[in-house]
């Protein structure tokens, strides 16, 4: 290592995120392409990762480990992307189905907030089974109503579903998203359509913009091969005021702070 | 995969390897194995169980997306992990986007951190080495580490030179590395 005592330091405070500026500059300059530094830099990481040991003694809460199973099951459900490319690849969409008549009648933003209602109805109907037979019975009809809704909801929310936009004649199809949110009841739903594909391990992340504070997560998602994406009751903190929400690119795996530049944006109707 | 079937010369290359083909019960092996580093890295940058949690949440979620992200070949899982969460952290409480992407961490440590029992005898030699260590010298380092602070942060906040808080967080780790190579 005598070759390179001159970063021996600058290694130290950047295996900590430590550096910055032009040392920082510098180093990662050498280290592109000096495979001893590099080793050393591993290992000096793992040197600062020893100090978080001195940090054990307090057990996460109990509840952590299942709501992180619940999120693992929930993705593993809900992101049949290779379920869904196949189920289109069996045949060529039409150009222009004819939808059932009631969907035309409900209008878009109609069912859209029927959706988010019948969201919130689903949350609520299974406590509502737990209690006296009044309940029971308020459930019971409740039941009959999610079940009304959800056959409502199914053809925007499945992944399955055929998704058809409709523009102005000899208009391309441009990107766009319609996201419906229930503010008391942290409800969101956002579909998206003609969305460009993405390169791999990179993805989009919808944003709420709050009328105070920094933009809140609120999921990540790609597109399938015909652009389209639904995000679906993400964990939102509570009653959280949308100003606006927005779309940027991210790594798959989502941020907790929006990468620019952003790539949609939209206000409330 | 049952966990039995698992353990064997490296139990966390096996864990990961069946929670690459989805197995959702190797998730929850590795969590019981490491979620009290994650989470105690976490409390002690946030300093918030809430905010904690959530770090928590994001790491296990991130290694169950992309498990490919960790190579046994660089290192034991249990400091990839804490780094991460520490990375991660720092962010948080910085209010930052993530500045390193996980794919490019490459961490190697010395002892192993699979254990209960190993991590605890690590933990005691670890605060048995820091509080060895002068007074300044494990301030600057905590500061560097644990408040994501750059050199010189640490040096306007402490008053001290650039180049005596870079020998000092260098010395420091250096320190660490030697308790666990003896």
């Amino acid at each position: 290592m005598n070759d390179h005592e001159q970063f021996a330091e600058d290694l130290a405070l950047y295996a900590l995120n430590a550096l910055s500026g032009e040392d920082r500059a510098n180093l990662e300059k050498h280290l592109a392409t000096c495979s001893v530094c590099t080793l050393e830099l591993g290992q000096l990481r793992g040197d600062g990762a020893l100090l978080a040991l001195s940090t054990l003694g307090p057990k996460p809460p109990l509840r952590s480990r299942q709501r992180l199973l619940d999120a693992v099951a929930k993705e593993a459900a809900a992101s049949p992307i290779s379920r869904a490319q196949n189920a289109r690849e069996m045949g060529h969409p039409p150009a222009a189905a004819p939808r059932r008549s009631w969907w035309g009648a409900l209008g878009w933003a109609a069912t859209a907030a029927v959706i988010v209602f019948a969201a919130s109805l689903w949350k609520e109907n299974g406590a509502l089974k737990q209690s006296l037979a009044s309940a029971n019975v308020q459930a019971a009809e409740s039941t009959r109503e999610l079940e009304d809704l959800r056959r409502i909801a199914a053809p925007i929310i499945a992944p399955e579903a055929q998704r058809i936009t409709l523009v102005a004649v000899k208009t391309p199809p441009q990107p766009q998203g319609k996201a419906f949110y229930l503010r008391n009841r942290s409800n969101l739903v956002f579909v998206a359509n003609n969305m460009p594909s993405l390169p791999p391990q990179k993805a989009y992340e919808l944003w709420l913009i709050p009328a105070q504070g920094a933009p809140i997560p609120a999921g990540v998602f790609r597109p399938d091969a015909h652009g389209s994406a639904t995000v679906v009751n993400p964990p939102l903190p509570a009653g959280a005021e949308a100003k606006a929400f927005a779309i940027t690119v991210e790594n798959e795996s989502g941020a907790t702070t929006p990468t620019m530049p952003i790539v949609m944006m939209g206000t409330g109707e | 995969m049952s966990s039995p079937e698992r353990q064997g010369a490296s139990p966390d290359l096996a864990t990961v390897t069946a929670m690459k083909s989805g197995d959702q019960s190797a998730l929850a092996e590795l969590y019981d194995r490491y979620s009290s580093v994650v989470y105690a890295v976490a409390l002690r940058v946030l300093g918030d169980t809430g905010a904690a949690e959530d770090v928590l949440q994001e790491v296990f979620l991130q290694l169950w997306r992309n498990p490919g992200a960790f190579d046994a070949a660089r290192g034991s899982l249990g400091a990839w992990l804490a780094v991460i969460t520490r990375n991660r952290a720092i962010d948080s409480l910085r209010k930052r986007r993530p500045e390193t992407d996980i794919e490019d961490v490459i961490v190697s440590v010395a002892p192993d951190l699979a254990g209960q029992a190993d991590r605890s005898r690590a933990a005691e030699k670890v605060r048995g080495v820091l509080g060895t260590m002068p007074p300044a010298q494990r301030t600057a380092l905590e500061m560097a580490y644990f408040e994501g602070l750059s050199h010189s942060e640490i040096a306007d906040k402490t008053g001290e030179p650039l180049g005596t808080i870079k020998t000092r967080i260098r010395a420091g780790l250096m320190l660490l590395r030697k308790a666990f190579q003896t």
